[in-house]
């Protein structure tokens, strides 16, 4: 598999001595010692992954892991304190403003946790803005939001607006939005969190659905390991902005690195899993 | 006695006589940069008095209609107008009116802009805040001084009286408004690859509209409030008749021209007010 983002030994600081915080961090101390000592948080400590063309990579761990923070690398929403991030052999964090303007427009769009959606724009208006922001005439992007709108089930909401739409109609429109860009990648933060399980369930379906079609490279972040089991071709492990173990959801399960990799996974449930995917996990 | 540390009178000496030369050499410029103000003053009052009066209250009437589409308020904004005319103030309502609607597109073209750069540029708020903080609490009088001594007496020196005292509302709620809108539009704007004026254009200044109305809203009427004062150096208008009232020790004249005044802020306050809400409902953001 190519890789189509790789991350090499970033490190994310907040606060005022980014500096010392990497230094501490270098030299091994805790996260906590370090924000005691330096009133800085270090949020990703020496990150280095990659993520393969067309799969589907997962991130977990707990609140404050540093899981939003990674992501938000990816489309330099966050620039990292140090280190590269390199999608497709360009390395992201030495593109300047117009090229980096290029790349979000025709490269990457993102899914959010709070959707994100422009209250004043409808429906139909919402999940062209990717296409808007190509420079597409208002033909295209009325065409191609018309067509996405109806993929995540939507049609007949084309006019209305985000604030008469529930909680998973608003979500479908966060996705539509994405899918219609017609980007290669798709970044997902927390995505589904906030929709009841019946309607992730279906989303969750609805995804895998597409991404058999679609064959994109997915980031999805999620606090759910059943989700992540489901949706993963890959899962990385998050704590205090350091990876604790990558691997096939398998692996995790199988060959969990250590106790807090091990509470994660604990309580999948295999039912479901094997009946999702059969031929991924063993009996 | 409080002793003589500084000689006073030469120092002020000094500050006129660097004022006389301000106006002798800046005086015709000045003038002439202030003139496209005097025009719009003049199209707006030109225009107010050129119309009958029927169809300004028509005209009134149908923007507070716009506003509630509802009658109870067009009704009323009417049989106020009607009020004001029949106590003899039309024209000079109508020459207020213009005032403070001149005052307050100035204020607008001015007080935006500022407040979207106090918002997004942090050097910018650092030096606004005090400002707007000083300019809130000095007395009206005092921006007089300013226009008076550059240009003497007259409908420009008015006007920038009054833009001056009433642009601070429409700066501060443009930057609170715009700092408030919701971060993650914004982000989700920018991870679709949107300029820093798209950014603007797209989401922050639509969303922050409804709060930048408020503060229009306080523009307009702290321009009301400012007629009296403007005027003392000309403005004309109903504050000229309430100035003439207390001169005059006629108190029938000063209190209804003060009553028409009153009833000019009710009715535009009213307006603006339920044009405000009429824009939140339309632009979708009630709620999420
Ligand atoms: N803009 C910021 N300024 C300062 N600190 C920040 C900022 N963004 C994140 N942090 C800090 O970085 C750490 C990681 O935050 P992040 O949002 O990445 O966590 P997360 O794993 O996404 O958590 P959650 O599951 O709650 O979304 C936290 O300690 C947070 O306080
Ligand atoms: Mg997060």
């Amino acid at each position: 598999m190519t890789p189509k983002i790789v991350c090499r030994n970033v490190y994310k600081c907040f606060g005022p001595n980014s500096a010392e915080a990497i230094r501490m961090a270098r030299d091994g101390q805790s996260q906590s010692e370090i924000l005691k000592q330096t009133k800085s948080v270090l949020a990703l400590n020496d990150i280095s992954l990659e993520i393969g063309a067309g799969e589907t990579f997962v991130i977990m761990g707990l609140s404050g892991s540093g899981k939003s923070t990674l992501i938000r690398h990816f489309n330099r929403l966050v620039d990292p304190t140090t280190g590269q991030v390199i999608v497709d052999d360009t390395d992201i964090t030495t593109m300047d403003r117009k090229e980096l303007r290029t790349f979000r427009r025709h490269k990457i769009s993102m899914v959010f946790q709070n959707f994100g959606l422009l209250p004043h724009r409808t429906v139909l208006k919402n999940v062209g803005y990717g296409l808007l922001m190509q420079g597409r005439t208002r033909k295209e992007q009325d065409e191609a939001a018309a067509h996405w709108i109806s993929r995540v089930g939507l049609s007949g909401y084309e006019h209305h607006y985000p604030a008469q739409l529930s909680g998973g109609m608003k979500q479908r429109v966060g996705l539509a939005r994405a899918l219609a860009s017609d980007s290669e990648i798709l970044l997902m933060d927390e995505a589904f969190s906030a929709l009841d399980p019946l309607i992730r369930t279906e989303m969750q379906e609805q995804l895998i659905e597409l991404q058999a079609q679609l064959n994109k490279t997915i980031v999805f972040i999620t606090h759910d390991p059943d989700e992540a089991m489901l949706l993963g071709n890959h899962i990385a492990i998050l704590r205090d902005g350091t990876v604790q173990q990558i691997g096939t959801p398998n692996d995790i399960l199988e060959n969990s690195v250590n106790d807090y990799v091990r509470k994660f996974v604990q309580n999948v449930n295999l039912n479901r899993l094997r009946e999702a995917r059969p031929a991924s996990i063993p009996a | 006695m409080f002793p003589d540390v500084l000689d006073e009178r030469s120092v002020r000496m000094y500050v006129d006589n660097a004022a006389d030369w301000m106006v002798i050499h800046w005086g015709a410029s000045l003038e002439a940069a202030f003139q496209p103000l005097l025009h719009l003053l003049i199209a707006i009052e030109g225009f107010l008095l050129w119309m009958p009066w029927y169809v300004i209250i028509f005209l009134i009437a149908g923007l507070a209609f716009l506003a509630t589409r509802n009658w109870k308020l067009p009704i009323g904004v009417s049989i106020l107008m009607f009020m004001i005319g029949a106590a003899g103030y039309w024209e000079e309502s109508n020459q207020t009116i213009a005032l403070m609607l001149a005052s307050t597109i100035t204020a607008l073209v001015v007080g935006v802009p500022v407040g979207v750069a106090m918002a997004l540029s942090r050097p910018v708020r650092s030096i606004m805040r005090p400002l707007l903080d000083v300019m809130q609490t000095l007395p009206p009088f005092v921006y007089l001084i300013p226009g008076v001594m550059l240009l003497g007496p007259g409908k420009v020196p008015a006007l920038l009286a009054t833009v001056i005292y009433a642009v601070p509302p429409v700066i501060r709620l443009t930057d609170v408004g715009i700092r408030n809108v919701d971060s993650d539009v914004v982000e989700a704007v920018s991870a679709y690859g949107a300029s820093g004026w798209q950014k603007l254009w797209h989401a922050q200044l639509p969303l922050a509209l409804p709060t930048i109305m408020a503060g229009i809203n306080q523009t307009m009427m702290m321009a009301l409030s400012m007629v009296v004062i403007a005027s003392m150096i000309g403005a004309g208008g109903l504050g000229y008749q309430v100035l003439q009232g207390i001169g005059r020790l006629e108190v029938s004249r000063g209190l209804f021209a003060g009553l028409a005044i009153v009833a000019l802020a009710i009715i535009f306050d009213r307006i603006a007010q339920s044009y405000g809400r009429r824009l939140q409902s339309q632009l979708h953001m009630d709620e999420g």
